[in-house]
């Protein structure tokens, strides 16, 4: 019963960390990239991203033995599209300002290599159950990863954290970091930063084995 | 120039406003692809072509569906427009050039899932342009990210020669060049809307 229970659990949790859909895999970049200039825009971007990622992953996985081999990408896609299509419409409904701020990168959804890619290498070969687990860890860690450069791009950008002003009237925004060759930068000290995390922690690892081994 | 004229609309999609540094897309053959320049030009040329197909394309069955007065169908069908006009491609080739179709390999079925093409024809429905602009902007979008990756991949195998700290290399080095050039290509913002 534990192991299963773990085992559904790391299901989930690779998504968090160790397979970050952005930061390890490097998929689904352009959303990444283009609507992370504010906190508001990014939350909104990964929760769109997380329920087509989720039902799109269900769907397939529950027809997996019904799509025939040869066309199963191109049902994939019109099963993906259809969902996108629902979420477009859903969103202009809920916020208008926010749908217009996202422009067509929510119809873009229907191209983020993360969801086909799910969809072929886990859904389609899984009980619906794990590949809900699976979406639902792939799509947070989307979303976290969409948070943590929206977050620094607002920061820097704007001054302010989700609207609201954080270093006072004297802080002279940085207007470069919400403008495209900021979400170069910051994406790229991200993947700096941690490439440097896993360089230390994997040199402390060395340290600590190398006088049993020698 | 006035905003609508057809070399307006090519050095706006081209230049001032290009798919790959400016609008963020087709980031991801653009960070794959671009570690060679041969690689690169062909892929920029292949893409230029599909885009080409499926804006044509995706103007004629936008006109069909406003007339039918059924838009909410538009995405499923452009997608679909695309896969087909893509395995076009990949037939037409395969028949008259072989040798082309061989150096393309597997980034021609990989050409389905570039956002540059689906953003290219929703873009061209958004802004309502009539047939001629819509080719006009299909050439300027292919030719904007074939530059885009022509110049990235000059700049990569330059890098390649160089010693470079063991944490930058790989994709964070890649991204920082990129955005240095996209605040190249920021000098160009304000001549076009």
């Amino acid at each position: 019963m534990s192991t299963a229970h773990n085992e559904s659990f790391d299901i989930f949790a690779k998504g968090l960390w160790r397979e970050n859909p952005v930061f390890v895999m490097l998929l689904g970049m352009c959303p990444v990239l283009a609507v992370s200039n504010s906190v508001i825009n990014a939350l909104a971007m990964g929760l769109a991203t997380l329920f087509v990622l989720v039902s799109s992953s269900t769907l397939v996985s529950l027809l997996r033995h019904v799509i025939p081999k040869q066309v199963r990408i191109a049902t994939y896609i019109v099963i993906i599209a259809t969902f996108v299509t629902i979420v477009d419409y859903a969103l202009q409904a809920i916020s208008l300002e926010v749908y217009l701020a996202l422009g067509a990168f929510i119809q873009l959804i229907v191209v983020n290599c993360i969801i086909l890619g799910r969809a072929e290498a886990f859904a389609s070969k899984n009980g619906p159950v794990q590949a809900i687990l699976d979406a639902l860890g792939m799509g947070v860690g989307f979303t976290f990863a969409l948070l943590c450069l929206g977050g620094v791009r607002e920061l820097l950008g704007n001054g302010s954290l989700l609207g609201v002003d954080v270093f006072g009237p004297h802080f002279e925004p940085w207007a470069v970091m919400i403008l495209p060759p900021g979400g170069f930068f910051v994406l790229g000290a991200w993947l700096l930063l941690f490439a440097a995390l896993k360089a230390r922690s994997e040199r402390r690892t060395i340290e600590k084995d190398g006088p049993h081994v020698g | 120039m006035s905003d609508d004229s057809l070399s307006f609309i090519f050095l706006n999609a081209c230049i001032i406003n290009n798919f790959v540094l400016s609008t963020f897309l087709g980031i991801c053959p653009f960070l794959g692809v671009s570690g060679k320049y041969e690689t690169a030009s062909r892929m920029g040329l292949a893409v230029m072509f599909v885009m080409l197909v499926s804006s044509m394309c995706a103007y004629v069955i936008n006109a069909l569906l406003l007339a039918l007065g059924m838009e909410y169908l538009r995405l499923i069908c452009y997608i679909a427009v695309i896969a087909s006009a893509v395995q076009l491609v990949e037939m037409v080739l395969k028949k008259f050039s072989p040798a082309l179709f061989r150096a393309l390999g597997i980034f021609l079925p990989l050409i389905t899932t570039n956002c540059a093409i689906l953003g290219l024809a929703l873009f061209q429905t958004f802004k309502g342009y009539n047939f001629l602009q819509c080719v006009a902007y299909a050439l300027g979008a292919g030719s904007g990210f074939t530059l885009a990756l022509v110049i990235m991949s000059g700049l990569r195998e330059q890098l390649a020669l160089h010693d470079v700290p063991g944490i930058a290399k790989g994709a964070g080095l890649t991204l920082m060049v990129a955005g240095i050039l996209s605040l190249a290509f920021m000098g160009f913002a304000g001549l076009g809307t």
